[in-house]
């Protein structure tokens, strides 16, 4: 079979046998949620609530304030704490709601189900989608009501539905579609009424086709539905090379998705998307995969704002010392300074790794390989760019594209002498950055 | 204590050592064999030819306060390389002198591993060719051992007093030619059964060691099927236009062509990064290896044709960019 794909990539081990079969199982909150005023791409929200009071599940909590900011949702029943600073897992110490959870009170939450959904309109689903502080939640958390705004001048011809979850070890996306084929599809179904595409692509790797068959079986529900099998290869599942590998356009550099006439939006958005429609239930929890170095691989739903500790104590700690957690997969992840870091509504996994999984990387002269400019998946020549950033041409960088440098680490992955690569070009990025400011 | 450290947090178990010390391993076949058809002499002048690179780079590393990098292996191939492009017959001092050469002028000068412009064992190669003319083209040795391809000695006695690739410079006769062209010639070439360097006997079994390389993708086969294609292809349209007496099939098989286009010219430091500038490389250098075979003054012309092309490097480099995605 000729599997669709992009050129490039790399194929890592996927450790993702570890935690696939572990169903989801929602978890008993901790004693404490931290929600980040900031945790999408854009303006952080405003807090609305008044210290002491007494919080909901599913109240909101704090307003969009801003163009590109969503109003945030408590995830348990308790009394609002006030505002802390406290270890963001994408660093640094960040402004949160901190709430103290309720043990007493465990009602769920009352969702208001509406049958029918055919007469709200695209407007009034947006709101909706907004006002449940929906973001994206395969990693970037960009806010979805607003990718949703598609400008009138572009014409989006392809929806594609991202179920590539191409990160090694996460498997949090493939238990969703193994669980809840049919509500994701009618999430996507909502985003088909209001984007009105040609087609609406469901893609997934060739290494999930139980998961594919899984989806396959709504079909009758869903004729327009087109379902895509991928290569399994890494990063498969980002954007520009996902759309390239099914449309064959290529997103414009430094332009967005719709610039290509496409539309991508990921599993466990589209299922937040009609929790939020038919349950007017907002973004409050989401499926986290803790994995790697644990004694039970899990796949937990879990209230936004729990600790990661919290998490790791659930599987019942770590076999041996652990060395590294990584808030997400291992090859775009952020490792983390404690195990107090909470989850927000990007994390969608939980690396451990222990003291001999840690890369300790000693870099030695490159011997000129090519397996970086094989494995780009942008076509950039990592190897010049990093002479150039060495001697801090940065200039030079940009005319060699570093700004299209997406930072998935194959790069890096498969440098034989070890070198930072993907590093030097985020710091060379946002030196960039800085500079055009 | 959490370690923290940036993305990636995993990386392929394929470092520079495992590159280097693959092409060791796939130098092997071709060495045994020459051990077995030359003699122990060939064991001699290798080991003298390795010693001597491991260690000029060595005290080179060590005088210079440079990091010791010994143990990443690539010493040890341009020693080996090097001993591999001498006659079995050369004095013990001759590898030394090379290996000597490659490290420390083409290699540490430069910078050394992954600085180089030339392939050191060529470069070396070439520097022993200009000062020990004698030594390097006209000392050479009838195998003495039994045979890989069932030929007896007898039938070949007539070529491989010198190299078949020197007879044929200094008597491009027709019934040389002929004797050249033959199948029980080119099944000898094959299979590794004359007079020659002691790594250039056995086009199988360097194919062998290469075809390992290209699988675990530590060469770019892209650069060999360009070199040695372009050989055949390039004699093959002077063979048919009556400018070389021997067919396409001697001229891969024959010197260092099978040696230089598996493991000279795929030489990762002195090669191009990009697609297409390792097929212009490859490409390239077969031609420029049948223009000096058949107009030049050297019997041979692998090791000047790939040092030429290491010079283009990086400017097929510069001219192969690939378009940025979206741009």
């Amino acid at each position: 079979m000729n599997l669709l794909t992009f050129k490039g990539g790399i194929h890592p081990p996927d450790y993702k046998y570890l935690s696939k079969d572990s169903k989801i199982k929602r978890i008993e909150p901790p004693d404490f949620v931290y929600l980040y005023l900031s945790q999408h791409t854009g303006v952080p929200s405003k807090p609305i609530i008044e210290r002491k009071d007494e919080v909901e599940i599913g109240q909101k909590i704090a307003e969009a304030s801003g163009k590109l900011s969503v109003p945030l949702h408590s995830p348990v029943n308790g009394t609002y704490m006030g505002t802390v600073m406290h270890l963001h897992p994408l660093g640094g110490r960040k402004e949160a709601i901190k709430i103290k959870v309720n043990k007493e009170k465990n009602d769920p939450f009352k969702a208001k189900a509406r049958q029918d959904i055919s007469d709200i309109s695209t407007q009034k689903l947006i709101s909706i989608i907004k006002e449940s502080g929906i973001v994206g939640m395969g990693g970037a958390a960009f806010p979805t009501y607003f990718k949703l705004q598609v400008p009138p001048n572009k014409k989006i011809k392809d929806v594609i539905i991202n179920g590539i979850e191409c990160e090694p070890y996460l498997t949090s996306d493939y238990r969703l579609m193994m669980e809840k084929p049919e509500e994701i599809m009618k999430g996507v179904d909502i985003i088909r009424k209001i984007i009105k595409p040609e087609n609406v692509w469901i893609a997934i790797e060739s290494n999930k086709l139980d998961a594919l068959k899984n989806m396959k079986s709504t079909s009758s529900l869903f004729p327009w539905a087109n379902f895509v099998v991928l290569k399994t290869k890494y990063p498969q599942g980002s954007e520009k090379q996902l759309i390239d590998a099914i449309t064959g356009r290529e997103v414009p550099e430094g332009g967005l998705p719709f610039d290509a006439g496409a539309y991508v939006q990921n599993v466990g958005t589209a299922l937040a998307i009609y929790e939020a429609v038919y349950f007017e239930k907002p973004l409050f929890e989401r499926v986290v995969t803790v994995t790697g170095n644990v004694r039970h691989q899990s796949n937990f739903l879990t209230p936004i704002g729990t600790p990661f500790k919290h998490l790791i104590e659930l599987t019942e700690g770590p076999i041996g010392e652990i060395s590294k957690i990584i808030n997400g997969g291992p090859l775009m992840g952020i490792a983390q300074a404690d195990i107090e870091s909470c989850v927000i509504k990007g994390t969608s996994g939980i690396v451990l790794q222990n003291q001999k999984e840690i890369l300790k990387r000693e870099s030695s002269p490159c011997i000129r390989c090519g397996a970086c400019v094989d494995c780009c998946p942008m076509r950039l020549l990592p190897t010049e760019l990093y002479k150039y950033i060495e001697i801090n041409n940065l200039e030079k960088a940009k005319e060699l594209g570093v700004m299209s440098c997406m930072e998935c680490g194959s790069c890096s992955y498969v440098c034989p002498a070890n070198i930072p690569l993907t590093q030097q070009f985020k710091i060379a990025k946002s030196k960039i950055n800085r500079k055009s400011k | 204590m959490l370690r923290i450290s940036p993305a990636p947090h995993i990386t392929s178990k394929v470092s520079t050592h495992t590159i280097m010390w693959s092409v060791v391993i796939a130098l092997m076949p071709a060495f045994a064999y020459a051990i077995y058809l030359f003699g122990e002499r060939v064991l001699l002048l290798t080991l003298i030819s390795v010693l001597s690179a491991v260690l000029s780079e060595y005290l080179f590393q060590k005088i210079t306060k440079r990091e010791n990098r010994i143990s990443n292996g690539s010493a040890v191939i341009t020693g080996i390389l090097l001993a591999f492009s001498i006659s079995p017959n050369s004095p013990w001092w001759l590898p030394a002198v090379g290996s000597a050469f490659a490290i420390i002028v083409v290699k540490q000068i430069f910078g050394g591993i992954g600085y180089n412009i030339f392939n050191p064992a060529l470069a070396g190669r070439a520097f022993l060719t200009a000062s020990w003319p004698g030594l390097m083209a006209g000392n050479w040795v009838v195998p003495s051992s039994g045979t890989l391809s069932g030929l007896s000695t007898q039938a070949l006695d007539g070529i491989t007093q010198a190299t078949p690739l020197t007879l044929l410079k200094v008597n491009p006769a027709e019934t040389i030619a002929q004797s050249l062209n033959s199948s029980l010639m080119l099944k000898a070439l094959f299979f590794g059964r004359v007079g020659g360097c002691i790594g250039e006997t056995s086009a199988f079994l360097l194919l062998i060691g290469a075809l390992y390389l290209f699988i675990r993708k530590f060469a770019d086969w892209k650069i060999s099927l360009g070199y040695i294609g372009s050989v055949f292809v390039f004699s093959g349209i002077l063979y048919y236009l009556g400018k070389t007496p021997v067919i396409p099939l001697f001229h891969i098989l024959s010197g260092g062509v099978m040696l230089g286009g598996l493991f000279m010219a795929t030489d990762m430091v002195t090669s191009p990064v990009t697609v297409k500038g390792r097929w212009i490389f490859g490409i390239a250098g077969g031609i420029i290896c049948v223009f000096i075979r058949v107009w030049g003054g050297y019997p041979e012309g692998v090791s000047y044709s790939i040092l030429i092309m290491n010079i283009f490097v990086p400017l097929l480099d510069k001219i192969s960019e690939k378009k940025i995605f979206g741009r």
